[in-house]
């Protein structure tokens, strides 16, 4: 059982791949925004002075982490809809495959492409002036990538429930903009009104971030880097359980 | 290999009910290639959706290639093939690799994919494709790959709906063969829906007549035609009106009418009726100078039955029902 479940999955998984090993613009599309930020708005942190001190690239860095995953996870579900539109779903779902796989494969197609736009990232990063030892790094895409999981498992579900573009776009971008903001990604939040500083708190995003600043500066056991890990494992979990759920569902 | 019954579905909309199947029954034989024609909206879709455990009935029972649909369902995915209304391929993806990975989704090893693959692919006229991007392909040639996609693991039923919707006449001619062959030569059970009177007419052993959700007739569809609007015989004789008189105590003959010099009327097999009468005019000294029997066509059958004629009804679809 969970043998043909491990090998849906890949299947799934390579198929999703596919298209986009084929483009590798699309890769560079994906990772371009945050790259442009880094490029254009990175100068400007030079001779800011951040809390505590120390390299502004080092609180500027894992905000663009962020960004990139938000983002680049957040639109996954557009992938599915034509697919849901012209028959391939359809066809899918009638093959005895399991619908975990149907998930799991795409979720984790995704989470290989961010993770080769975070180490484009972090490299672009580390030649402007970011500075983190080889594990440091590694445990910040560990973490990217769990979150990715669950923007892109919730993205999935989404899709699945819309099923129209027209009406899945405005609600992607009503929704991402103020959690980006809310996240503290450009910005610091120490100096908000008490208000938006407690909206932040709110945001599940705002500890990830706080965690990827904690381990960017070799804070490995701090408290905000295991409060950040347990938030994204906690959205991965639910995540793709609601969207298990909703792909074993009828499509209508 | 299906034995359906009452199968209903029901969909609840806000605010909106539509009852898209309303109580079908239905058995298909194997080896069969059973059609299932009705205008658009007629709930065809609906039924093979649930047949092929895509849709969840509202009510019913049906057994699917030995399995009952609502116990097993995963056993009827393996029993099954399924074509549906849609292109099954990813646009973005190559033919050769989506068709690889259905198999192996189907359990197959890799090297018994690749085999399988070529096999269909040459049968299917789809040679030298495998590397293109299923986005580059014909109407025609897309349809064809649904139909591999379909048959890949050797179902014993396939369903097949609207198979060769939006085919210019040669390739569903074309189509239309490699259906045939999948029951002739690999024993295959078919039931296909379509609302086109040629495709079961050149394809169908049997048809199940569907509107509003219901079945309103099944038959073969020589047997439909004679049965339900019967043959039209039209006669010139040399004194009409005594001609009317001896065709109307034909056993089944009706709308017996005098238009001129010719008489016509309709009875079910007008290619036997129709020389007893000329016998017994020419008996009594009325000779038949020509004669003409009309076989009708699924259209009227369909117009007899439901007083549209399928073209008006298809005409007119549903509010957001697609071609
Ligand atoms: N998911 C759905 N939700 C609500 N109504 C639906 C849904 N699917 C189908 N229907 C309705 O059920 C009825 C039957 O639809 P179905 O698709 O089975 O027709 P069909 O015979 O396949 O028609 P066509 O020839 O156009 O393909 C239609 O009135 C349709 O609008
Ligand atoms: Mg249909």
């Amino acid at each position: 059982m969970t043998v043909r479940l491990l090998q849906q999955t890949r299947l799934v998984f390579v198929r999703s791949s596919r298209p986009w090993l084929r483009s590798p613009m699309a890769l560079l599309v994906g990772v371009a925004g945050p790259l442009v930020y880094l490029l254009l708005f990175g100068p400007l942190l030079k001779g800011t002075v951040v809390r505590g001190g120390g390299n502004p690239w080092q609180w500027f860095v894992p905000g663009m982490l962020m960004q990139l995953t938000l983002f680049g996870a957040a639109y996954a579900g557009f992938s599915l809809i034509p697919e849901l539109r012209s028959g391939v779903m359809e066809r899918l779902r009638v093959a005895p495959v399991s619908r975990a796989a149907l998930l799991l494969g795409r979720v984790i197609s995704d989470v290989f492409q961010l993770a080769l736009q975070g180490v484009l990232l972090l490299a672009t990063a580390t030649a402007l002036g970011f500075r983190a030892s080889v594990p440091a790094m590694a445990l910040a895409l560990t973490l990217t990538a769990v979150l990715g999981a669950a923007i892109s498992s919730a993205s999935y579900t989404l899709a699945l429930k819309i099923k129209e573009e027209y009406k899945f776009a405005p609600l992607l971008s009503m929704l991402l903009v103020p959690l980006m903001l809310l996240s503290g990604v450009l910005l610091p939040m120490d100096a908000a009104p008490s208000w938006l500083h407690t909206l932040s708190r709110l945001n599940p995003l705002t500890h990830v971030v706080d965690a990827l600043r904690a381990i960017a500066v070799g804070h490995y056991g701090s408290h905000a880097t295991l409060t950040g890990a347990v938030v994204a494992v906690v959205l991965a979990v639910l995540a793709v359980a609601w969207g298990m759920r909703t792909m074993s569902r009828e499509l209508g | 290999m299906i034995k359906v019954r009452g199968l209903t579905k029901t969909f609840r909309g806000r605010g909106n009910t539509v009852q898209a199947v309303n109580g079908v029954d239905l058995d298909v034989a194997e080896g069969e290639i059973v059609g299932f024609l009705g205008p658009n909206g007629a709930g065809k879709t609906t039924t093979l959706r649930m047949l092929s455990t895509l849709l969840r009935p509202t009510s019913g029972e049906a057994m699917v290639a030995g399995c009952d649909l609502l116990d097993d369902p995963a056993g009827v995915r393996l029993r099954i093939g399924y074509v549906g209304q849609g292109n099954g391929a990813g646009a973005d993806q190559r033919v050769g690799e989506e068709l690889i990975t259905q198999a192996r989704l189907y359990g197959m090893t890799r090297a018994a994919a690749r085999q399988r693959v070529d096999e269909l692919l040459t049968r299917y006229e789809l040679q030298g494709m495998a590397g293109r991007t299923v986005r580059t392909l014909s109407g025609g040639q897309r349809r064809r790959l649904d139909i591999v996609m379909g048959v890949l693991h050797r179902p014993p039923l396939v369903f097949l709906d609207e198979p060769s919707a939006a085919l210019d006449p040669q390739s569903r001619s074309n189509l239309w063969q490699h259906i045939s062959s999948l029951r002739d030569e690999h024993g295959s059970t078919i039931f296909l829906t379509t609302h086109y009177l040629d495709e079961v007419d050149a394809l169908c052993e049997r048809i199940l007549v569907i509107d509003g959700g219901r079945i309103i007739t099944e038959g073969t569809p020589d047997g439909l035609k004679g049965e339900i609007s019967g043959d039209l015989v039209t006669l010139e004789p040399a004194d009409p009106a005594a001609a009317a008189a001896s065709a109307e105590q034909l056993p089944g003959a009706r709308e017996v009418t005098v238009d001129g010099a010719t008489v016509s009327f309709r009875v079910s097999h007008g290619d036997t009726a129709a020389p007893e009468l000329m016998r017994t005019l020419e008996a009594a000294g009325n000779p038949v100078r020509a004669v003409q029997i009309k076989r009708p066509t699924l259209d009227d059958v369909f117009l007899t039955l439901t007083g549209r004629s399928l073209r008006d009804a298809d005409a007119n679809p549903e509010p957001g029902q697609g071609e």
